[in-house]
């Protein structure tokens, strides 16, 4: 029952960002700030996850790949899709759920229980409106652009790691990579990226929005945001993955 | 002026608010007091449409505000200045920002004109050169001061004050009143003041009413206080010291 009690409350509260914009030039402004938060902020975390994810999918794909039956070339494409379909998008947004999403609840749970919130609703303002869609927006535009980003350092890592350990020569790993590659795994691994990024954003800034206590329940709340924020990315990665490309 | 006129409130069974009839006017400062749980903070909240009410009016200058649809709410809310008990000042922005904010929102007025009104409210409440500091760097009665200039930049009819001396010294909080009282009389704001401080209520308080358990129990003048014979009153004041 409480789910689906939250289910629709994250429903309407999903409906009230939309209600009463403000001005267009306000909210501009605060998405490029928003922008720069979760981009520049996150690109220390993203290029190091992803160094390191491309380097173990080599490593582990290339020990498993002993018997001599498949080419040792393949093993560039094997990380490629590996990297492009899946860590890239999943892993990237799911360490952007842990540290954009709870950054965003702890935000908003603060500004609630400060009466932060309040203010802005005295003053005429659909707080809704003013603090998170613009947080939603950046998210969609920027967590596709770091999953890109991350794409191109996990193949770094992968090819890195391959030659440094031995397993396959440069020369190889490039042709792997350019063997059999459908330019749809980049568009489908952007639409995953986006829709968690509306899902670790949207589903954060309704814990934060809807905080109600004190210090002890702000830290509650950002502990809910990264729980059900991961839970959602993984459900709808299986969901995207089965409509896409079933 | 601000009218309540028979205001009900309550969350689910339970009744917070019950007819409530009161009247607040222009260029005094209007006390309501009362126990913790008494009703007061939903009261103002109602007021100033953080809550809306069962049943009632609410009054500004003879408008209902509970009828209104939301812009119409705006307009009024564009003449509401509010000081919150924890300042509830924007910690991402700075002194200037966070008073500048409703002027960039509701006002078409140029960068140059905002700060020349950003630093004649600093001024106003004694604080200048504090421009640029972030609220976490500011004291409590700092804050509070930043708090009234934020409130009164868009020069408000109305002036909300939710416990303005809590966590201040007795010299800051004296400070703050006299703050609060010289706005209210040189604007001839509409001032209502949530609080349990006693001193500040014989100081300054032109209008008293007395909340108990959600019901209007007593309105009257601070000298009337002590003969009023409202036995919740007086034991309050007891409770108090004075």
């Amino acid at each position: 029952m409480k789910f689906f009690e939250h289910f629709g409350n994250y429903t309407l509260f999903l409906f009230s960002l939309f209600k009463r914009p403000e001005r267009f030039r306000v909210f501009i402004k605060q998405t490029v700030h928003e922008m720069s938060s979760i981009g520049v902020g996150s690109f220390g975390i993203v290029s190091l996850i992803s160094v390191f994810t491309g380097a173990v999918s080599t490593i582990q794909i290339g020990a498993q790949l002993v018997s001599g039956l498949v080419p040792d070339y393949m093993l560039g494409s094997f990380v490629r899709d590996s990297n492009i379909y899946e860590f890239s998008p999943t892993v990237t947004s799911l360490v952007l759920a842990g540290k954009v999403g709870s950054s965003i609840a702890s935000e908003m749970g603060t500004m609630k229980v400060t009466e932060q919130i309040d203010a802005l609703e005295i003053m005429g303002i659909n707080s809704a409106n003013y603090l998170i869609l613009p947080k939603i927006i950046a998210g969609i535009f920027t967590i596709p652009l770091l999953v890109v980003y991350a794409m191109v350092l996990s193949i770094i890592g992968g090819t890195l790691s391959g030659v440094l350990s031995g397993i396959i020569t440069p020369d190889e790993f490039i042709r792997g990579l350019r063997t059999g590659f459908i330019p749809f795994s980049v568009t489908f691994s952007l639409i995953k990226a986006a829709t968690f990024a509306f899902l670790i954003t949207s589903i954060s800034a309704y814990h934060g929005y809807k905080t109600e206590g004190g210090a002890l329940e702000v830290g509650q709340s950002s502990t809910k945001a990264v729980v059900y924020s991961a839970i959602a990315v993984i459900i709808f990665d299986y969901v995207l993955s089965d409509l896409l490309l079933s | 002026m601000i009218e309540l006129k028979n205001i009900n409130k309550s969350f689910g069974e339970k009744s917070v608010l019950e007819n409530i009839n009161a009247t607040f006017y222009p260029g005094k400062c209007n006390f309501v007091i009362g126990a913790s749980g008494s009703g007061k903070s939903v009261m103002m909240k109602c007021m100033v449409g953080l809550l809306e009410v069962d049943s009632g009016e609410i009054l500004y200058n003879k408008t209902n505000f509970v009828k209104l649809d939301y812009e119409q709410k705006k307009e009024i809310r564009k003449e509401i200045g509010m000081l919150f008990q924890g300042t509830a000042l924007f910690d991402s922005l700075s002194v200037e920002d966070n008073i500048a904010f409703p002027l960039r929102i509701f006002t078409k007025m140029k960068q140059e004109e905002i700060i020349e009104r950003v630093n004649f409210c600093l001024q106003r409440v004694n604080l200048p050169n504090v421009n640029k500091l972030f609220p976490s760097s500011l004291s409590g009665g700092m804050k509070k001061r930043v708090g009234i200039a934020r409130a009164i930049a868009l020069n408000p009819k109305y002036l909300f004050c939710d416990e303005p001396n809590s966590g201040l010294d007795p010299i800051t909080s004296r400070l703050i009143d006299d703050l609060i009282k010289e706005l209210t009389a040189e604007y001839n704001i509409t001032t209502i003041i949530n609080t349990h401080d006693m001193k500040s209520l014989f100081e300054m308080g032109d209008n008293i009413i007395f909340i108990y358990k959600g019901k209007k129990s007593w309105e009257g003048q601070k000298g009337d206080i002590k003969t009023s014979g409202n036995e919740q009153l007086l034991s309050f004041m007891k409770a108090s010291e004075f």
